[in-house]
């Protein structure tokens, strides 16, 4: 068994922003990661990181933006704790050598961004996320903070009280990739998810392979709710080929959508009359679909991006990734041609319930990152809003796992008993196939943290020795494939009701189906099929959850557009949608949005660009 | 040791910037040529490296043949995993990104270092054979042990490190003409072609090879970083297995995805290296 004080899984900006952070507090931090640290999926974004920075520029200003974009689904205390430290955060990034694009007086540059009242999203060329996760990576070594790489985590150690929030977390349960050992972690102070997203589960898609929502499943299965998993962000502008990301910094810079007749719709088709191509990224993404679906796209598949007017030197200052992008994954010469673009499954506002200092209902478990919700982006993320989120509640997270006190939080965390339950007619039944015995992770009554890692351990052991002895069955990938397929059918950025339950009942045949999986490879040396089968079950968790808020939220908000609900219902749904496993059947509640924080008090307003 | 610095010049090295040039070539010529987006019934054929420590038939190193269906657009990449999902659940390889960014999936492609996942199949001679990184020990199929090369990028001590630092609200200025010198070496993301590549590094165990090199170079360069740290960094890449085991062969620069200028970037440490040696005549 391993030991540590904390125990960080995922390498990714909110991984090592966290290890770093626990570290600076004296603890002794490991990061458990299933990929090598630079591997992860931070290095792909492009576009930016915000921060009011400027004099001119305030944190009241960046909070705004970022509740109005959220469409009022965002709570205020998570979004005051951002935008005030976000500027903090990317000053100490680049006092660790963070290299920005520089303005001619030696200062970082900013520019403009989607959704944003002021150009405030500092950047290093179009591979902003690559350097970010580089910069963090040598700090990590800097301090000889314990790196397990390619350690794929598959369970925690949780205590087993009937109530959530009386469990504790003590470690958890990974295998060693490369010579297949399963091995237990123990964490004496706190266990931290920073998995990242889970664009697996749809077919078309900005994020790694390697997404496939891990943390969010096992915090789920572990009883810790998951909130707002319908709210998911689809870009505007992804190759149609791969779904490899045109960044939003085109757009910023002043490049322009057209359809097949040349027009640039976003003007003269009314859908963002004001800011055009920088509308926030829900309002792009559907005025595309829409132009495909009446006919106006190209291809009935995608609608141009072009940026040749802005010039090559221009271009090649500031985006010349996205040039290379185009030409290696597209085959387009985007400085001679408009790329053909269309939106793809980015990013998760949802997640892992945490308030803002990372904490989740179970004692000792953390989250921070894409995995985790704190509510921040609400119902919609601005672009350039989720790197900060890494850094402010990583490094809170890994603080507060170490052990400093960061006082009384405001956002609550955890089932309540007098919540509002959600009355939903599901389709078919969700979650687990079979009844449930032994989740979470320990036996009943089992107190010694040792103990409940080992029992933890023993339980994988047994789950993976069965998985490799079964000599037939489904692969994986068929089972994969169909999720992706309903996902992208049904619950993408157009929505309607007898849609959703057919997602519905889709992901519960693959559920059964998966009951019968097997792993053709038998080998325990660098087992990757092993692996994507494991993880094929997170994109099961993550693709029934996600539908199933869709059902639930019978209005239209931010990224979630409802055929049949076309208004916002602010009098009804400004509340989270959240989800408890209870040991096998998902219960659906509901949580008040706070509007209220320290120094702010919002009020919905209509949203209009 | 010899504190000469060698020519740089050497005709016969395609630069990336042709070789890019070339590859666009050929891929519109081979995209004009097939018009329909899944080309009907005709595949690419793999030729691809298999070996696992623990599967008795596997033990001997082979490899097998793959026919995966062709089409528009696709990468080694796409057809690796595609043979996989389609006839061979137990082939191996890492990826993730699948853009280029992450650096995982640098494989031996037709005989060269390339990442799969931005390699174009049209623009490779068929059968593609596919192999793990050279001079790597071999974990299974396409699969190499990288500690070894992580090792040898640490071992620089990689990261920024100047001497004092301004108040917490405050920027260290940095002029845009040395971020200039410095930008294309922080594209690095470590995928291994170059260390791969190269005759010395294979030969050398201990050499530090072009990463880890470019990656001293960043720092080294950096204006922010002070003397004291500067001369530190030097010694460290002046040491018995560093710039000087370097024979510019630019086997390195011509693999690197990044188009980072690898060779060139050794040479100017060896420069200031002469630089810094001089001063103490
Ligand atoms: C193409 C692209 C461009 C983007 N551009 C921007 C931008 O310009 N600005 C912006 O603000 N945001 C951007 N985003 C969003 C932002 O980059 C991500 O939300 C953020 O990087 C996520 O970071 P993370 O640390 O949460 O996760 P990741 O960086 O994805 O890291 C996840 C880590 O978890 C590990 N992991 C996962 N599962 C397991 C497991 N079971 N066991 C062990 N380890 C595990 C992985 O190995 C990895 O190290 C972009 C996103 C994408 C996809
Ligand atoms: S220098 Fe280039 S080839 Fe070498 S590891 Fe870095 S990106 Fe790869
Ligand atoms: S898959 Fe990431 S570099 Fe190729």
């Amino acid at each position: 068994m391993y030991e540590h004080d904390v125990l960080v899984v995922g390498g990714g900006g909110a991984g090592l922003r966290a290890a770093i952070a626990a570290h600076e507090e004296g603890a002794d931090v490991a990061i458990v990661s299933k990929i090598h640290p630079v591997r992860s999926h931070t290095g792909a974004a492009e576009g930016g990181i915000n921060a009011a920075l400027q004099e001119d520029d305030s944190w009241e200003d960046h909070a705004y933006d970022t509740m109005k974009g959220s469409d009022y689904l965002a709570d205020a205390p998570a979004v005051e704790t951002f935008a005030q430290t976000s500027p903090e955060e990317v000053i100490q990034l680049e006092h660790w050598g963070m290299p920005f694009s520089r303005n001619e007086d030696g200062t970082v540059m900013q520019r403009p961004f989607g959704g944003l009242s002021y150009p405030r999203t500092t950047y290093a060329g179009a591979e902003t996320g690559h350097h970010l996760l580089h910069t963090l990576y040598e700090q990590v070594v800097k301090r000889g903070i314990d790196v397990y790489q390619e350690w794929f985590v598959t369970r925690l150690a949780v205590t087993d009280e009937e109530d959530p929030e009386d469990r504790s977390a003590h470690g958890f349960v990974a295998i060693d990739v490369k010579s297949g050992e399963v091995a237990g972690f123990k964490a004496r102070n706190g266990v931290i998810l920073a998995t990242g997203g889970a664009g697996q589960a749809y077919d078309h898609t900005t994020n790694a392979v390697s997404l496939t929502g891990d943390g969010i499943s096992m915090a789920y299965r572990a009883g810790v709710p998951i909130e707002d998993m319908e709210m998911i962000q689809f870009h505007p502008t992804t190759l149609p080929s791969t779904g490899v990301l045109i960044t939003e910094g085109v757009r910023g810079e002043g490049g322009r959508l057209f359809n097949s007749e040349g027009e640039r719709f976003m003007f003269e088709y009314g859908y963002a009359t004001n800011d055009g191509e920088l509308a926030s990224r829900d309002v792009v993404s559907r005025a595309e679909l829409t132009e495909v679906n009446e006919g106006r796209g190209i291809n009935d598949e995608y609608v141009y991006l072009d940026m040749r007017h802005l010039g090559e030197e221009r271009i090649m200052d500031r985006l010349e990734n996205i040039v290379h992008l185009a030409e290696d994954f597209e085959g387009v010469n985007a400085l001679e041609e408009p790329m053909p673009v269309k939106p793809g499954q980015h990013y998760m506002m949802g997640g892992i319930e945490t308030n803002e200092h990372g904490q989740t209902c179970i004692d000792g478990l953390y989250a921070a990152g894409e995995t985790a919700c704190v509510s921040l982006h609400g119902a919609n993320r601005l672009g350039g809003n989720a790197l900060p989120d890494l850094f402010v509640f990583g490094a809170n997270a890994g603080r507060h796992a170490a052990g400093v006190d960061l006082g009384d939080p405001m956002i609550p965390v955890g089932p309540d008993d007098d919540a509002e339950r959600a009355d939903v007619d599901w389709p078919v039944e969700p979650g687990a196939v079979e009844p449930v015995v032994e989740e979470p992770a320990a036996d009943g009554g089992v107190t010694d943290p040792a103990a409940v890692v080992e029992t933890a351990v023993e339980a994988e052991k047994a789950r993976i020795d069965e998985l490799l002895s079964r000599e037939d069955g489904v692969e994986h990938m068929e089972i994969r494939k169909k999720v992706q397929q309903a996902m992208t059918e049904w619950v993408n950025v157009f929505r309607e009701e007898e849609g959703i339950k057919k997602a519905l009942k889709e992901i519960r045949e693959a559920r059964e189906m998966y009951s019968d999986v097997y792993v053709t490879d038998k080998s325990r040396t660098f087992n990757t099929d092993l692996q994507h089968t494991l993880e094929t079950e997170s994109v099961l968790d993550v693709a029934e959850s996600i539908a199933m808020g869709a059902l639930a939220r019978t209005e239209f908000r931010g990224a979630h557009w409802r055929k049949e609900h076309q208004e916002r219902k602010d009098d009804e749904w400004i509340k989270h949608t959240m989800l408890s496993w209870n040991d096998g059947e998902p219960e659906m509640w509901y949580r008040p949005v706070l509007l209220e924080g320290e120094d702010t008090e919002w009020e919905p307003k209509e949203r209009s660009y | 040791m010899s504190t000469e610095t060698p020519e740089t010049e050497d005709s016969d090295v395609p630069d990336p910037q042709t070789r890019r040039l070339k590859e666009k070539e050929t891929r519109k010529a081979a995209k004009e040529e097939a018009a329909a987006d899944v080309i009907e019934g005709e595949t690419v054929e793999l030729k691809v490296f298999r070996y696992d420590p623990e599967i008795a038939d596997k033990q001997e190193p082979r490899f097998d043949t793959f026919h995966v269906p062709k089409f528009e657009g696709m990468t080694v990449l796409d057809a690796l995993m595609d043979a996989r999902d389609r006839y061979d659940p137990t082939l191996t390889f890492r990826h993730s990104c699948r853009q280029a960014v992450c650096g995982s999936d640098a494989l031996f492609v037709n005989g060269r270092q390339r990442l799969a996942c931005k390699t174009q199949t049209v623009d490779l001679d068929e059968p593609i054979q596919i192999e793990p990184l050279p001079h790597r020990p071999v974990v299974k199929d396409l699969v190499v042990d990288m500690e070894h090369f992580y090792d040898q990028m640490r071992s620089v001590e990689p990261f920024f490190d100047p001497d004092e630092l301004p108040g917490p609200d405050q920027q260290q200025l940095q002029t845009p003409e040395n971020r200039e010198q410095v930008k294309m070496s922080t594209r690095c993301i470590w995928c291994g072609a170059c260390m791969s590549s190269c005759n010395i590094a294979a030969g050398d165990n201990q050499y530090l090879g072009p990463a880890a090199l470019n990656k001293a170079y960043r720092f080294y360069f950096d204006e922010r970083e002070g003397e004291n740290r500067q001369e530190e960094r030097l010694k460290i890449v002046e040491e018995e297995h560093g710039v000087w085991r370097c024979q510019t062969q630019f086997s390195c620069t011509e693999v690197c995805p990044k188009d980072i200028p690898l060779t060139e970037h050794i040479q100017a440490l060896k420069r200031e290296a002469v630089k810094n040696n001089l001063k103490f005549w």
